[in-house]
C-alpha cells in the first residue's frame, strides 16, 4: 500500500508537487510566507540540480538569484518594461551570468570550485553594491511596482496576496516541470553519472566540461526565476540578494530537505522558513538555531528529512522482495 | 623508411610509434614501438614497474605521451580528449573499478549505451527509450549480472563490479577493448568466469589487455608484448615469449 502510494508520488511528482502548492496558502499562518517559501523552495531546487545532482557545491549562488532580481527590477524602475519582460530579462541575465561562471570554475573540482565560485559571486555583488545609480546600493533597488496584471483583458490585482501567491506559483510550477523533464531524460542520467565517477562518464563518451557546463547554465536560470519571482513579490531588491549568505541558504535548504531528491530541496525551503519565521517571534538568536539544527542534520540525517524518508522506503521494499521469493 | 614495429601486418588497428612518457626524471617508457593487428587478443606483460600501467594510461587517452604518436586506423589520436575514444571506437575498464555507484547495475549500462544517440537531449524520457533499455538487460546477461540488475552498483561484490565495468566498455560498441588488469583483485573462481568472458569478447573484436599474472595470459592471449623498464622486451606468441631467454632472465628470474 505504502509502496504503490510512494511509486505514484515519484511517478507523477511534479503534479503530485503542484496539488500540494495549490493547498499550501491554508497551510500557513499567513500568505507572506508561503509565497516565500515558493520563491526560495524554486531557488533551492534550481541549486539542488548543480549540488545534488551533479555533485558541484557551488558558494555563488547567490549572484544568479540577485542578478535575477535586480534586472527585473531595473526593467521595470528604470525602463518601464512590463512585468513579464522583465521576468524574462531577468532570468536571461542570470542564466548569461552562470554562463561566464560555469565557463571561470567548472574546470575546477571540489573545495576550488567553491572557492571560485564564492570568489566570482562576491565581484558580482560588489559590481552592483557600487553600481548605486542603477541598483539604490546599500538601500536596495526601490519601486517595482507591479500593481495589476493583464492576463489576455482578464486583470489580476497583484497586491491581493492571495492572487500574487497563484500568479507566482504559475511560473513555479512550470520550472518544476522542466527541472522534473530534465531529471527524466538521458542528459539527466549523464549529470548523475558526473556525479558518480567524472573519470568513467569521459571514457563512455560524454563531454564532462560541457555537460558541467550545460547545468551550471540551467541552475543560474532557475535561481535567476526564482530571484526575479522575489523582486515582484517584495517591490524592492535588497542588496543582500546577492550576499554569500544566500548561497549558503541553497546548501542549507537542500541538506535540511534531501539533496539529489526532487521534493527535497523544496521540503528543505519550507522547514527552514517555518522554523525561521517561528523562532524569530521567540528569540533573536534564530541563527543560533540553525547552526544547531545543521550540525544534527549532518551527522544524523545526512540524508534529509525527505531522503531519509526515501530510503526507508526503497529499504522495505528490497527487504520485502527478499522476503516474497 | 623502414618501419621500427616489430610485427609487420597490412593494416594494425593500432599502431604506437615511438612512444616516451617522462614524469620528472623519471622516464616511463622509453621509445617503445609497437602495432596491434585487429581481430587479435593481445596482452602486455611485464614484472612490476615495467611500464604497463604508463603504457596503458597512454594508449587509452589518460594522458598524453610526453613524445611519439599513437594512431588507431590509420588516424593520429595522439592527446585526443578522453570522451572522445569511446566516439571513435575505443573502450576501456579500468585497473581500479571505476562505475557509478550510487546507480543501479542497470542504469548503468543504459548510461554508457545512450553515447551514440543521446548525449544532450534534455527533454526526451529515458524511459520510454526502450531500444537502450533492451540492450542495457542483454549486455547484464552477457556479463552474467541479470539477477542484479537493480542493485546499486556499489552493493555489488567486487567481482561483479568488474563484470560491470565490462558491460559498460561493452555498450559503446567498440571495435577496440582496451583492459587494464581485468582480473586484479578477484577470486580464482571469479578470475575464470572472466577468462571465459574475455575469450568470448575477444571473438568478436580487437583485445588488448595489460596483465600482472603471467600464467593466466599464456592460455588466453595470441600475442604478447613484453615491457621492462619502460622498454619493449619482446613480442610474440605465447610459446616464443616463453622461450625467449632474455624474458625468462629478466621476468621469470631464470638467470
Amino acid at each position: 500500500m505504502m509502496r504503490d502510494f510512494h511509486d505514484f508520488i515519484v511517478r507523477h511528482r511534479v503534479a503530485a508537487a503542484i496539488a500540494l502548492l495549490l493547498v499550501f496558502p491554508l497551510l500557513m499562518p499567513y500568505e507572506a510566507l508561503a509565497i516565500n517559501i515558493l520563491i526560495f523552495g524554486l531557488y533551492a531546487v534550481g541549486f539542488n540540480l548543480l549540488f545534488g545532482y551533479t555533485g558541484m557545491l557551488s558558494f555563488g549562488h547567490a549572484a544568479f538569484f540577485g542578478v535575477g532580481s535586480y534586472l527585473t527590477g531595473i526593467s521595470i524602475v528604470h525602463f518601464n518594461l512590463p512585468w513579464l519582460a522583465a521576468i524574462g530579462v531577468g532570468v536571461a541575465a542570470a542564466a548569461l551570468t552562470g554562463l561566464v561562471i560555469g565557463y571561470l570554475s567548472i574546470r575546477t573540482r571540489g573545495i576550488y570550485f567553491s572557492m571560485v565560485t564564492l570568489a566570482l559571486g562576491q565581484i558580482v555583488y560588489y559590481a552592483f553594491y557600487k553600481a548605486d545609480r542603477w541598483t539604490g546600493g546599500e538601500n536596495g533597488l526601490r519601486g517595482i511596482k507591479v500593481e495589476v496584471i493583464n492576463l489576455f483583458g482578464l486583470k489580476l490585482d497583484f497586491l491581493n496576496p492571495l492572487t500574487k501567491y497563484y500568479m507566482i506559483l504559475v511560473f513555479v510550477a512550470a520550472a518544476l516541470w522542466l527541472v522534473s523533464r530534465i531529471l527524466n531524460s538521458p542528459f539527466g542520467a549523464i549529470i548523475e553519472a558526473v556525479r558518480e565517477n567524472e573519470k568513467r562518464t569521459a571514457a563512455c563518451g560524454f563531454d564532462v566540461a560541457r555537460t558541467k557546463l550545460l547545468v551550471f547554465v540551467l541552475s543560474a536560470g532557475i535561481c535567476g526565476l526564482a530571484g526575479t519571482l522575489r523582486a515582484l513579490h517584495l517591490s524592492i531588491v535588497p542588496i543582500d540578494s546577492l550576499h554569500y549568505l544566500q548561497s549558503g541558504q541553497g546548501v542549507m535548504m537542500c541538506l535540511l530537505g534531501g539533496m539529489g531528491t526532487f521534493f527535497g530541496p523544496f521540503i528543505g525551503a519550507a522547514v527552514f522558513l517555518y522554523l525561521e519565521d517561528v523562532i524569530t517571534a521567540m528569540t533573536t538568536h534564530w541563527m543560533a538555531v540553525v547552526g544547531v539544527v545543521f550540525i544534527v542534520f549532518v551527522l544524523f540525517f545526512p540524508r534529509g528529512l525527505w531522503g531519509s524518508l526515501l530510503h526507508w522506503f526503497r529499504r522495505t521494499a528490497l527487504a520485502r522482495q527478499e522476503t516474497g521469493k | 623508411m623502414m618501419s621500427s614495429t616489430v610485427t609487420a601486418t597490412p593494416a594494425p588497428i593500432l599502431a604506437v610509434e615511438h612512444v616516451s612518457q617522462r614524469f620528472g626524471n623519471f622516464l616511463a617508457l622509453n621509445d617503445v614501438s609497437v602495432s596491434f593487428e585487429a581481430g587479435k587478443l593481445t596482452a602486455i606483460i611485464g614484472p612490476n614497474g615495467a611500464g604497463k600501467s604508463t603504457f596503458f594510461n597512454v594508449v587509452s587517452g589518460a594522458f598524453a605521451p610526453t613524445s611519439g604518436r599513437i594512431r588507431f586506423r590509420g588516424r593520429d589520436i595522439t592527446g585526443m580528449a578522453a570522451h572522445q575514444y569511446a566516439r571513435v571506437g575505443i573502450a576501456k575498464s579500468f585497473q581500479i573499478t571505476n562505475v557509478f555507484k550510487q546507480l543501479s547495475a542497470h542504469e548503468n549500462v543504459r548510461v554508457a549505451a545512450q553515447m551514440r544517440s543521446s548525449r544532450f537531449a534534455l527533454l526526451r524520457s529515458r524511459g520510454a527509450m526502450t531500444e537502450l533499455i533492451d540492450r542495457a538487460d542483454m549486455l547484464l546477461a552477457r556479463v552474467g549480472l541479470t539477477a542484479s540488475r537493480d542493485k546499486h552498483a556499489g552493493d555489488l561484490a567486487h567481482g561483479q563490479q568488474r563484470a560491470l565495468e565490462v558491460a559498460m566498455a561493452l555498450a559503446a560498441e567498440p571495435v577496440l577493448l582496451l583492459m587494464d588488469e581485468p582480473t586484479a583483485g578477484m577470486s580464482p573462481e571469479e578470475t575464470t568466469v572472466m577468462m571465459d568472458l574475455i575469450r568470448s569478447l575477444a571473438a568478436e573484436r580487437t583485445v588488448i589487455l595489460v596483465e600482472h599474472k603471467m600464467k593466466l595470459v599464456m592460455h588466453l592471449c595470441e600475442r604478447l608484448i613484453v615491457l621492462h623498464h619502460g622498454e619493449l622486451l619482446a613480442v610474440g606468441t605465447p610459446d616464443a615469449i616463453r622461450n625467449n631467454a632474455e624474458v625468462r632472465r629478466v621476468y621469470l628470474g631464470k638467470n
